[in-house]
């Protein structure tokens, strides 16, 4: 434990990507295989389940602190995180451990079926035999949640450095289902396991979005566009037989979506289809937000599948008979797609539309000029679509991120003028600074919620809006204060659509803060009527 | 009902019977200054009265004032109210103020801490009925190491950048702060370079407070003198152009709230020294015990949950009030506002319309090495 909270405490303290790879690198090349194994199972989300619910972690954390529920409570807005709050109260350690970080993970995986009495003893015996940093870790890992700045892609980096194997290699690796108790360090890292391989999605391949004009691209032939679908991305394996569709967040959604097992029957196996689940009925694509009922759920009913069903629309073709063809350019990718895909609708053409294959082409565009694709995004709304991806011909799928190849231009967001009418602090970096907001529009002479923002300002824009909230509160509701209406922001947002749940009336999709508007007074903030207007 | 001894008017704290203000932040006749950082000590009373050894400082900050000193323990009386001062252990010349008339014992405490920094008077309790404490620091998240265990942590960490030939830049508060870190740096290896603000400031305590030689930095001082040695600055130097002849440097700062993981973080610096001049948790119940006072009256800082904790978990007789100390704002930020101010006047009316003209022209004089143009903020 002493080792993993140092390279945790080394990565918190710092802000240089260089120097967190060079302490994972230093790690991972001195830890034992165990810790290793653990290590990258905890930064890339693989914790064990959590053995005991927050609740009660803070009542025993008071218990042995001395410190009334309430004042932890307050001390928990103030410090805005969880296990930071609770391992900053606890009384000094009075001894140490010399456990190992899979010993600990161990024990806590241990714990979990033992009753509360057992739960509460070992947690208040191991507090008080870490310090300060390696209870905050302990607490981490008993929470979740364990976002300290190092990205997935970091720590394949820091990997490859250590054990000398290719980053795009070792990030294939490093996806898929597999835990910290299923599998060994040497297994996962080292070993070319075809069985391990078989449900592995390849890392996605993601575009960054056109900062600049369009046609600084060059030559409009050399690129082939197409819609960016408003749904999850997926990917979808057919390989022994078996189908896994993974969401883009490494998820195994297989189980939600029913309805692609019948690609069992008309997808060979060895296919790999980059894609996106829509849903879609009676030959048209639903809002997004009918997507959002699916979801959450971890099974469907009849009813759901009924009124919500999902197709996909294929993007993209990375393995064919069993053969990985990330490495050819895009057109002749998309060539076996299209194949593939108007091949199987043709065998469907008599097939009614519930008995066909829930699977389309997301449709490539030729365009002459950028002018003529621009117009074509200015129709995405309507197609209910983001916007455009724009890729060019020759391009291989590439692992993670990648800036040249792939962009994505996106529909301008909808904007309105909103007056700041809560504020709530922050968490993590932002913990004890007021940044997240709540903003209003007119309506009869009030301000009514519409939306709330925490992005979007610079930190030297948050720190003085901080300061201007502390001095004009009206009210405080434990975390929330209530401020006096003055300031005006630019609030954008994706999407738009009528909302039951909403005092407003309405709900917005990915609000954020553009800018703040200082020229502005409240008066000129939009109206409720503005912004329902704007729904399609 | 009888008026309170010391009232909490939109002057400042009031002692009605003595016609007099404690640390008041409006402009008035006579005031009664606890330390001398800026919140505390504001520009344009008629009639200061202070602690003898924050006379050279306040006369330094506010430049021609009429001020006069008394020592620790000695009262005087003033309408038949007795004052006396006694130390506060919050940074050179820093006083609780006594306040005794027909029987009752008030004492206010400005800022303090219990811990012996080695360069203020250390922190005596003084017995009292009420008793009004700041609570920077008061919750229980706050507590402090001992400092000789955080100063072999700076120690250790400037070695440690010399080896690898990088200047140790340490962000800590002109007066006070920076000076505490001096005092304590090791210097057999490392020079102490110093900002300004933090030189000139130190050269006044040195009257007072034997301290390791500081090298002020000027426009002739070059890249290749300071690296591998330590540069103490204030906080609000931190991003700015001066900064450029410290390359390759690494940063630290030296505050309470870097006990905060997202303080440290946002602030975009290397490292955070848990370094407070403040009571922590325990400082303050231990203090409020020490003066055997009923009530308490809480001010700056996290007020009304401490006065919350004190009724309800301590049985005492405890309100809040607001001041304009700079209550949520640390020591820290209150440099960092001014800085921001600074760089951007246009919207300054919007959002630090509450600068008192004493804050900003500290400032200013503070930071005047930071950017060329700093005097366009006064308005």
């Amino acid at each position: 434990m002493k080792q993993f909270a140092e390279l945790i405490r080394t990565i918190d303290g710092t802000n240089k990507t260089n120097l967190k790879v060079a302490a994972l690198t230093e790690y991972f090349k001195t830890a034992c295989d165990e810790d290793k194994l653990w290590t990258i199972a905890i930064l890339s989300h693989r914790r064990p389940k959590r053995p005991v619910n927050t609740t009660l972690m803070r009542e025993w954390a008071t218990q042995i602190s001395g410190v009334p529920m309430w004042l932890f409570e307050e001390s928990y807005h103030i410090v805005g995180d969880l296990a930071e709050t609770i391992a900053l109260i606890l009384p000094t350690e009075n001894e140490s451990s010399d456990k190992s970080l899979s010993q600990i993970i161990k024990e806590i995986i241990a714990l979990r079926p033992k009753d509360d009495l057992d739960k509460k003893a070992y947690l208040q015996r191991n507090w008080l035999q870490l310090n300060y940093y390696e209870r905050f870790v302990f607490n981490k890992i008993l929470t979740g949640g364990f976002r300290i700045g190092v990205s997935q892609k970091l720590m394949t980096r820091a990997l490859a450095n250590a054990t000398g194997i290719d980053k795009d290699t070792l990030a294939h690796k490093l996806m898929g289902s597999w835990t910290g108790e299923n599998t060994t360090f040497q297994e996962l890292v080292y070993e070319d396991n075809e069985v391990a391989m078989r449900g592995k999605p390849y890392p996605f391949y993601l575009a960054y979005a056109i900062e600049n004009e369009v046609s600084d691209l060059g030559d409009i032939s050399q690129w082939s566009a197409e819609h960016k679908w408003d749904g999850i991305r997926s990917q979808t394996i057919i390989r022994g037989n078996e189908i896994f569709v993974w969401s883009r967040g490494e998820e195994l959604v297989t189980d939600k979506y029913p309805e692609f097992q019948k690609f069992l029957d008309v997808l060979p196996d060895g296919t790999v289809i980059d894609g996106e689940i829509l849903p879609f009925k009676n030959g048209e694509i639903m809002n997004f937000k009918d997507l959002q009922t699916r979801i959450g759920r971890k099974t469907v009913g009849k009813k759901l599948l009924h009124d919500v069903p999902v197709i996909i629309v294929a993007y993209d073709l990375l393995e064919w008979n069993g053969k990985d063809l990330r490495t050819l350019p895009f057109e002749e990718r998309r060539a076996i797609l299209d194949d593939l895909v108007l091949n199987l609708h043709k065998k469907e053409e008599a097939v009614t539309q519930e008995e066909k294959t829930p699977l389309l082409l997301s449709e490539t565009m030729r365009f002459n000029s950028w002018e003529e694709l621009a117009t074509e995004r200015d129709l995405a709304r309507e197609k209910r679509s983001e916007g455009l991806m724009i890729k060019r011909k020759d391009s291989p799928y590439l692992v993670g991120r990648k800036k040249g190849d792939w962009w994505k231009w996106k529909t301008d967001p909808f904007s309105v003028d909103a007056v700041l009418t809560y504020a709530m602090r922050g968490h993590g970096r932002r913990a004890n600074l007021f940044t997240d907001y709540t903003f209003g529009l007119w309506q009869n002479g009030e301000l009514v919620t519409f939306a709330k923002a925490y992005s979007g300002l610079t930190d030297a824009e948050f720190r003085k809006v901080d300061a201007w909230i502390k001095k004009n509160t009206l009210e405080r509701f434990g975390p929330v204060r209530s401020v006096t209406p003055h300031h005006v922001f630019e609030i954008a947002f994706e999407g738009i659509a009528p909302s039951k749940r909403h005092k407003s009336g309405v709900a917005t999709r990915f609000p954020r803060i553009v800018r703040w508007r200082t020229d502005k007074p409240m008066e000129e903030a939009n109206t409720l009527d503005d912004l329902k207007a704007l729904i399609p | 009902m009888l008026q309170p001894l010391l009232q909490f008017t939109k002057k400042g704290i009031y002692c009605k019977p003595a016609g007099i203000y404690l640390d008041p932040w409006q402009p008035v006749n006579k005031a009664l200054i606890t330390h001398g950082h800026a919140d505390h000590s504001r520009w344009g009373h008629k009639k200061y009265i202070t602690h003898n050894d924050n006379v050279p400082i306040i006369s330094h900050r506010l430049g021609e004032i009429d001020v006069s000193g008394v020592p620790y323990n000695d009262s005087f009386s003033i309408n038949n109210v007795k004052f006396s001062f006694h130390p506060a252990g919050h940074i050179p010349g820093s006083s609780q103020i006594r306040v005794e008339h027909k029987g009752e014992v008030w004492v206010f405490t400005g800022d303090y801490k219990t811990e012996d920094d080695g360069i203020s008077a250390v922190y005596e309790p003084v017995t009292c009925d009420t008793f009004i404490t700041e609570c920077t620091f008061g919750l229980p998240a706050f507590k402090w190491r001992d400092q000789q265990l955080v100063m072999d942590d700076i120690n250790i960490w400037c070695a440690q950048n010399h080896i690898e030939k990088k200047t140790s830049v340490i962000f800590a508060y002109s007066l006070g702060k920076a000076q505490r870190v001096i005092k304590h740096l090791d210097t057999s290896q490392m020079k102490i370079y110093c900002h300004g603000a933090v030189y000139k400031m130190t050269e006044v305590l040195r009257q007072q407070i034997d301290f390791p030689p500081t090298h002020l930095i000027t426009r002739e001082t070059t890249k290749e003198e300071l690296a591998g040695h330590i540069v103490i600055a204030p906080p609000g130097a931190h991003g700015s152009t001066w900064m450029r002849k410290m390359v390759p440097y690494v940063t630290a700062s030296a505050s309470g709230w870097m006990t905060f993981r997202g303080a440290r973080r946002r602030k975009a610096i290397d490292k955070g020294f848990v370094l407070s001049d403040h009571c922590d948790w325990d400082g303050l119940l231990q203090s409020i015990e020490a003066t055997g006072c009923e009530n308490v009256i809480t001010t700056h800082g996290y007020q009304d949950i401490f006065a919350r904790f004190l009724k309800e978990e301590k049985g005492l007789n405890a309100i809040s009030e607001r001041t304009q100390y700079e209550g949520e704002n640390s020591e820290l930020e209150t440099e960092e506002k001014n800085q921001i101010v600074e760089t951007d006047p246009g919207t300054e009316n919007n959002i630090a319309g509450q600068h008192t003209s004493s804050e900003r022209s500290e400032e200013n004089s503070s930071s005047n090495s930071n950017s060329g143009s700093t005097s366009s903020t006064a308005s």
